[in-house]
């Protein structure tokens, strides 16, 4: 269905394009004005993490040396009770903002796809957070759970003098109060790419499933969610790298307190580069901290790989 | 009133505040194939689709099998649809595909497995049961959707241009699958498409729209020999109907030129009084030539143009006064172009239309 509409629209493409030389042309034009900037972005990027890689071997102090000590940064690391806190901090925080930010993404867009006539205005409510820095976001939840400022004081005011609603006072909650400020900053944009995914379904589809007699939810949950994988994946992808790079919003909200009951991955690098000096230590769990990110780009690449093969054994 | 499967009553539809259809009424008789044939945006998916259930309609009712069920869900109508894109839900195989709606109205197993092992076989897809819709041509896709309305078991079937995605090979194979799956069936099915062969080999009766109006409902042989105005009679037939302009007094049509045709073998439908600006229709396969065309009650010496071999007949180009005439001839016949020949017809097969009101007289 769609895909034969592309390999048309492609053909169409084709056969309409400029007389070759023109086109070879243009080509060359915007590969030699664009490659300075690919060659910086690439090179910057490729150096960092290379260096990154070499001096999480040597015991780095406060400036990157080049005295290799094997393993050792790495041992320490994984001996570091700080760290596996960290990881399992950040494994928690994970799940938590995943799944809440996906299935309260998919259902935002659901109630947008109900032809909402202010459909604008709550797509720019939903989208607003977004827009905004982290360490804001952060910075307004805090205040909101701040005992003496916030909700409690608040409903307190209002004669339920009792109230208690300090999640990030507590150390088993406060991990699930930064969770809840960070989906509330990045849903939106899960809500807005899944609600492209939606609007693509074919209404063809919706009409059959009508005539099928199977109920909205229904038709939501296992025909049209299905269908959406790109959407789905897209938005996924995008969350996960904001998870494992999480640093702002906790420093913002609780500065991985109280305690080390939100102390995250990213923190313990920056902590060690800068406070602790110990740029080795630092440069070591920076490298850890790529492996998630490499397993989650090849996840994708292995998904679109199948998805293209399947696509090309059904033609 | 005689029991319809489907009534359509007085019925309306506004989008905002354009009109699509308005009072529209349609009769359709029990097993009877009935095919809305119209060009693109004139309605007729609108039609089928209030019939369906997917539109709530502005005004009038829908009976079917009796039941008004002008406010009642599309699930409840005893309908089943099959569409131009198939609309298959893409991550179920074909065997889920067709079952689905059935599990979720909580219908029993094994009724369920009788009615796939049915539909499964009448289509002939049974080998695919376990496929998914991506892994199947468009043809057995195709086929999938219709099994999907057949599991309903329901009296209604509504099409919406099925084969309208599929190639011209494809295409022909599945219309004589859809009609030997009528003839089986013998449920009634209302079929949307705006190709004119499907109509017309499809069909018992078709409903020939314009613009949201039913211009003719008959059978094909009637639209096709019939037709009631200058629209009906040139959607259909491939090559268009020859039309020459001209004046009809009593019975003798007068081109524009002055070229006389006697119009005596002709059944008037209104009574003509006193000359009347007309349109004479001649079909092309109506035209004869050369000896056959002796016994014609009109002939006429005319210089061949352009001669187009069909394979199977062979298609003519000349003029009768200045007007450019197309008809058909048994490929057997050697014609050239630029060659004098003998036509004739009998204007009595042919159609006329008033100028003034466009109808058939
Ligand atoms: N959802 C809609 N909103 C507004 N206008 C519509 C809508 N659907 C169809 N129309 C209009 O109604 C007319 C008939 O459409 P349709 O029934 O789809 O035509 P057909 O199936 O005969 O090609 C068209 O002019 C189309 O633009
Ligand atoms: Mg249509």
């Amino acid at each position: 269905m769609s895909q034969y509409a592309q390999s048309s629209d492609a053909a169409a493409l084709v056969s309409t394009s400029p007389p070759r030389r023109a086109r070879r042309k243009f080509n060359v034009m915007s590969i030699v004005g664009t490659t300075p900037m690919i060659l910086t972005a690439v090179g910057v990027f490729v150096i960092c993490i290379i260096f990154s890689f070499i001096w999480s071997f040597t015991n780095s102090k406060l400036f990157p040396n080049f005295n290799f000590v094997g393993m050792d940064q790495y041992n320490r690391l994984w001996a570091s009770d700080r760290w596996r806190i960290s990881v399992g901090n950040v494994f928690l925080f994970g799940v938590c903002s995943l799944v809440a930010n996906m299935v309260f993404g998919y259902l935002l867009a659901v109630f947008m796809d109900q032809r909402i006539k202010q459909e604008d205005l709550f797509r720019s409510i939903f989208l607003y957070p977004f827009a905004m820095s982290l360490v804001v976001t952060g910075l307004v939840w805090q205040w909101m759970f701040d005992p003496n400022l916030g909700i409690q004081s608040a409903v307190r005011q209002l004669g339920w003098t009792d109230f208690q609603f300090a999640p990030l006072t507590n150390q088993a909650t406060a991990i699930y109060g930064v969770v809840l400020g960070g989906v509330w900053n990045g849903v939106g944009v899960t809500m807005a790419i899944l609600l492209a995914g939606l609007r693509g379904v074919d209404a063809e589809i919706w009409k059959a499933a009508k005539i099928d007699g199977i109920p909205a939810w229904r038709t939501y949950l296992f025909i049209v969610l299905p269908m959406m994988k790109g959407a789905l994946l897209t938005a996924f992808i995008l969350q996960c790298t904001g998870v494992v790079r999480v640093f702002d919003i906790v420093i913002a909200m609780t500065q991985g307190g109280p305690g080390v009951a939100t102390q995250m991955p990213a923190i313990y690098v920056i902590q060690h580069i800068t406070d602790r000096v110990n740029v080795g230590q630092g440069m070591a769990a920076a490298c850890t901290m790529l492996l998630p990110v490499l397993a989650v780009i090849v996840l994708q690449g292995v998904l679109q790989w199948n998805a293209k093969r399947k696509k090309e054994k059904a033609i | 009133m005689t029991q319809h499967s489907v009534s359509i009553r007085d019925l309306s539809l506004n989008f905002g505040n354009v009109k699509v259809l308005e009072h529209l009424n349609l009769d359709i008789a029990q097993g009877e194939f009935i095919v809305l044939l119209g060009p693109s945006g004139c309605g007729k998916s609108t039609l089928l689709n209030c019939i369906a259930g997917l539109l709530d309609v502005s005004d009038g009712q829908i009976f079917i099998g009796g039941r008004n069920v002008t406010w009642e869900e599309p699930k409840d109508r005893g309908i089943g649809m099959v569409f131009q894109s198939y609309a298959l839900y893409p991550q179920m195989t074909v065997e889920r595909n067709l079952s689905f709606g059935l599990r979720v109205a909580g219908m029993k197993k094994d009724e369920i497995d009788k009615r796939v092992a049915r539909a499964a076989e009448i289509l002939q897809i049974g080998p695919l049961l376990q496929r998914k819709p991506v892994e199947l041509s468009g043809g057995q896709r195709q086929r999938v959707a219709i099994g999907r309305a057949l599991v309903r078991d329901v009296d209604v079937f509504l099409f919406d241009e099925p084969l309208s995605n599929l190639d011209a090979k494809l295409r022909s194979d599945l219309r004589v699958e859809i009609k030997r799956l009528h003839q089986r069936l013998k449920n009634t099915m209302i079929y949307v498409t705006h190709d004119q062969i499907e109509a017309l080999t499809l069909a018992d009766r078709i409903a020939v729209m314009k613009n949201g109006v039913i211009q003719q409902l008959s059978d094909p042989h009637t639209i096709y020999n019939k037709p009631v105005n200058l629209y009906v009679a040139g959607f259909i037939g491939s090559p268009q109907m020859n039309m020459l302009n001209g004046t009809l007094d009593g019975t003798t049509f007068t081109t524009d030129e002055g070229i006389a045709i006697s119009a005596a073998n002709y059944e008037f439908t209104t009574p003509v009084s006193g000359p009347t600006k007309a349109i004479l229709g001649v079909r092309p396969e109506h035209i004869v030539l050369g000896e056959d065309a002796r016994s014609m009650p009109f002939t006429l010496d005319v210089e061949i143009e352009i001669v187009e071999p069909m394979g199977s007949d062979t298609l003519a180009w000349t003029k009768i006064g200045g007007h450019p005439v197309t008809f058909r001839c048994n490929s057997d016949v050697d014609i050239k172009s630029g060659q004098k020949a003998l036509i004739g017809f009998d204007a009595g097969r042919g159609s006329i239309f008033s100028v003034e009101t466009t109808n058939r007289l």
